[in-house]
């Protein structure tokens, strides 16, 4: 990558038109009319670079020299995918070095990692490499989880490399890592319930159901106020609303989280949830519920008085979301 | 991590934003009224100074937005319509010859003169034609070269490509969905799997995400519930967990965070705002309320009277979930989701959407939202910003607005009926254009363009 490196920097230094190599080429100004709207006051290498792209391009020069203009024009605008398009044909037409094209990408990331182009072209590229790839894209990724813990498209990468070149083993045990860092780090809860849901070696959701509910459950404990870890346990139980509303452990740690009187929005709406699927609850819940307060609060109908209950508790512990609260007690049944 | 402190960086970042937000509300708190009223004042003259200068000329920072130039004019130009500002003749023209240039001679815009099609901008241009309206504006678009290259774009998966070579996600389902349907050239063929697509996108934590198997997000998920509504078959997904998990994504901040345990930002007022407003018209069609509980549909048809002309009604049973059932049904019955011998016209959903009555209030607090818009998002001098600290950029200052007109239409039963004073925030000169919440074009630019294409 060196020469390439050092090609890039000279190519930043003197103009193309002043360079040999391109004295056969006549640049192509951009076609934007008379009058354009939103014109953009280009920088004059800006300029420059991608007139001589527009050439390339309209010739379907696919050249060593045209993938080094890419290379620039790139660095220029990330997000122009028309680029870097046309850089995978040329990639392909010389039968490129996918390694050096790592390289690349990763050089772009460091600038702007947060661009659907530059994404997609790296996992075209291993997808070219194969499972050869692997340990090299789950590092990468990892780099870019050390600054941006919650970086979409790294995390959409990070599942494609898995599901497409392998790498499990140590998966859930990254997802736990970031966990201990952040146990708020909803991008790593999700990767742990694909884990958990996709993973060929752990067996599937229903043979990690019981230990992931343990560790959900313990997460809850030591925060109420994260979501994370309540809608990670719904999800535990996607499609299996018996097994979800026969758990003990979920009506469990929702009485111990509104036993210790705090942050309890989450805890009273898995109740309802649970409620409203047909759970049936002990007398020490329905005590709990009860000795919330609202000694105003006198539910009309005996069969769902707690889940009405819970409603009007929420409704005021949870002013940003009365208006939910209000029309889901409307429609119980 | 510091070891001094057990505070995650999660939690360092959603204190600092607060701390930033709320300083703001205590100090709107402290002020005499008068300049309380001065600050929720949406500064139009600024916003729309601040838009038109963008459209006749950005600087050079701009070079990297150089492959969105339709985005960049339907921004802005969505913006002025939604500010009920139109744009001199001159400009006009310019504006309709500049989009022109960015259309590939087979089908598609790009991202600018010379680049190739691409869904999402081929979506903003015509968008942003449709936002100008005129004859001259929606008669250059070309129906049958966007058609094929739509076409060319389908994925046998259901889904889309982004642009030839591109990336298949959610995004690109809407674009190409959202402009087949206002061009009147939506079928069969490029409805084919798309659903099957999104219910695959759909998350354990009830959003939609970009891909399957990733985290669900605000963008994505309007993208996914709006293509859903406009191919008929929003039915299929379950739409209570979709709803619990939109209403959740407004914190203490009162503005929308894109995904759960992340910051507040602007632009999610529409993304999530725009969900909210979704479910609040299409949620007894979908859940067929009553009528999934029995058979008894003669019970059903008084509580759903309010939308009785809607064709979906009647079969409603068919796919139904109650709010707090899991709607397995759904998920298990895709091919009996979407009733073949239906007589709906896929062409006529976003115009039938209208119909719609909201058979309930908005599941969010659209007062805060817009408090957290005008206070927090809002420059003095022109623009929108994603969270205070932050810079204002023409992206936010779209969704902004069009999220603060979804909150101001948010209590009327009909889309687009004028609202009372007090479901506005600020003066009620604040009062802005009404959206069409599926495309997120203003309402009456969006009949025109209906009625322009329905004809031709």
């Amino acid at each position: 990558m060196s020469s390439s490196e050092g090609e890039t920097e000279r190519d930043a230094q003197v103009p193309l038109f002043a360079r040999p190599e391109w004295a056969d080429v006549v640049p192509i100004p951009q076609d934007d009319g008379p009058n354009p709207v939103v014109p953009i006051a280009y920088k004059d290498d800006f300029r420059e670079t991608m007139d001589y792209f527009r050439a390339v391009f309209k010739a379907n020069e696919l050249s060593h020299r045209s993938l080094a203009l890419t290379s620039l024009a790139i660095t220029l605008n990330s997000g122009n995918y028309t680029i870097w398009q046309f850089r995978r044909r040329i990639l392909e037409a010389i039968d490129s070095d996918m390694h050096f094209e790592l390289e690349f990408t990763e050089q772009i990331a460091k600038t702007n990692s947060k661009n659907y182009q530059l994404w997609h072209h790296r996992r075209w590229v291993a997808e070219k490499l194969g499972p050869e790839a692997t340990e090299g894209e789950l590092k990468f990724t990892r780099k870019i989880f050390n600054t941006d813990a919650k970086n979409y498209h790294a995390w959409s990468h990070r599942q494609w490399v898995l599901q497409n070149l392998g790498g499990w083993k140590g998966e859930l045990d990254y997802c736990q890592k970031l966990l201990d860092e952040d146990i708020f780090n909803n991008s790593a809860w999700n990767q742990r319930y694909f884990v958990v849901t996709k993973s060929p070696l752990l067996g599937g959701l229903i043979a990690m159901r019981d230990s992931e509910v343990a560790y959900a459950v313990e997460s809850i404990k030591s925060f109420p106020e994260n979501e994370s870890p309540w809608r990670y346990l719904r999800g535990l139980y996607k499609d299996d609303i018996v097994s979800w509303v026969n758990d003990p452990r979920v009506a469990s740690v929702c009485l111990d989280v509104l036993e210790a009187k705090k942050n309890c929005v989450f805890a009273l709406t898995t109740l309802l949830d649970l409620l409203c699927l047909g759970y049936n609850p002990s007398q020490e819940l329905i005590d709990a519920v009860s000795g919330m307060g609202l000694p105003d609060t006198n539910p009309t109908r005996p069969d769902c008085g707690l889940a009405e209950l819970i409603c009007s508790i929420l409704g005021q512990e949870d002013p940003m979301r009365t208006n939910y609260w209000t029309w889901r007690k409307s429609q119980l049944t | 991590m510091d070891s001094s402190t057990s505070v995650t960086v999660t939690q360092k970042e959603q204190m600092m934003v607060e701390q930033q937000v709320f300083q703001i509300y205590s100090l709107f708190a402290d002020l005499p009224p008068n300049s309380q009223s001065f600050m929720l004042e949406i500064q139009r003259d600024s916003h729309i100074d601040y838009l038109t200068n963008g459209l006749r000329g950005l600087g050079s920072s701009f070079c990297v937005l150089d492959a969105n130039r339709p985005w960049l004019c339907y921004w802005i130009l969505h913006s002025l319509a939604l500010l009920e500002e139109s744009i001199d003749e001159e400009l006009e023209n310019n504006a309709i010859d500049f989009l022109s240039r960015c259309e590939d001679p087979n089908g598609g815009y790009g991202g600018g003169p010379g680049q190739m099609p691409h869904l999402a901008t081929t979506y903003a241009a015509i968008n942003s034609l449709i936002s100008l309206g005129g004859h001259s504006s929606l008669s250059s678009i070309n129906r049958d070269s966007v058609y094929s290259f739509l076409r060319q774009m389908k994925q046998p998966n259901g889904g889309f490509r982004m642009h030839d070579g591109g990336e298949v996600d959610v995004r690109a389902c809407y674009t190409a969905i959202s402009v087949a349907s206002i061009l009147n050239i939506l079928d069969e063929r490029l409805v084919e799997h798309v659903g099957d697509f999104i219910l695959s996108c759909q998350t354990h934590e009830g959003g939609i995400a970009g891909e399957p198997g990733s985290e669900a997000h605000g963008g994505y998920t309007y993208c996914g519930i709006a293509t859903m509504i406009l191919i008929n078959e929003v039915r299929r997904l379950d739409v209570a967990a979709l709803l619990d998990w939109v209403v959740f994504r407004q914190g203490i901040e009162c503005g929308f965070q894109g995904r759960v345990n992340k910051l507040v930002d602007g632009c999610y007022s529409f993304w999530q705002g725009g969900v909210s407003a979704l479910l609040q018209r299409s949620y007894p069609i979908i859940s067929g309320l009553v009528a999934s509980e029995s058979e008894e549909y003669s019970d059903a048809d008084s509580t759903l009277s309010a939308t009785s002309d809607i064709p979906e009604c009647e079969h409603a049973a068919t796919g139904g979930s109650s709010l707090q059932g899991d709607n397995e049904a759904c998920h298990n019955n895709p091919e009996g989701a979407r009733d073949p011998s239906a007589p709906t016209n896929l062409n006529d959903v976003g115009h039938n959407f209208l119909e719609w009555k909201a058979s309930m209030g908005p599941p969010f607090n659209p007062m805060a939202l817009q408090q957290y818009i005008l206070l927090c998002s809002q420059l003095q001098e022109g623009g929108f910003r994603d969270k205070p600290g932050k810079s204002r950029d023409f992206y936010h200052t779209c969704y902004c607005l069009s999220g603060l007109s979804a909150c101001q239409y948010s209590w009327s039963g009909d889309l687009g009926s004028q609202p009372a004073p007090q479901a506005i925030l600020g003066p009620y000169s604040n009062l802005l254009e009404p959206i069409h919440p599926l495309y997120n074009i203003v309402l009456k630019k969006y009949h025109e363009a209906r009625d322009f294409f329905s004809s031709t």
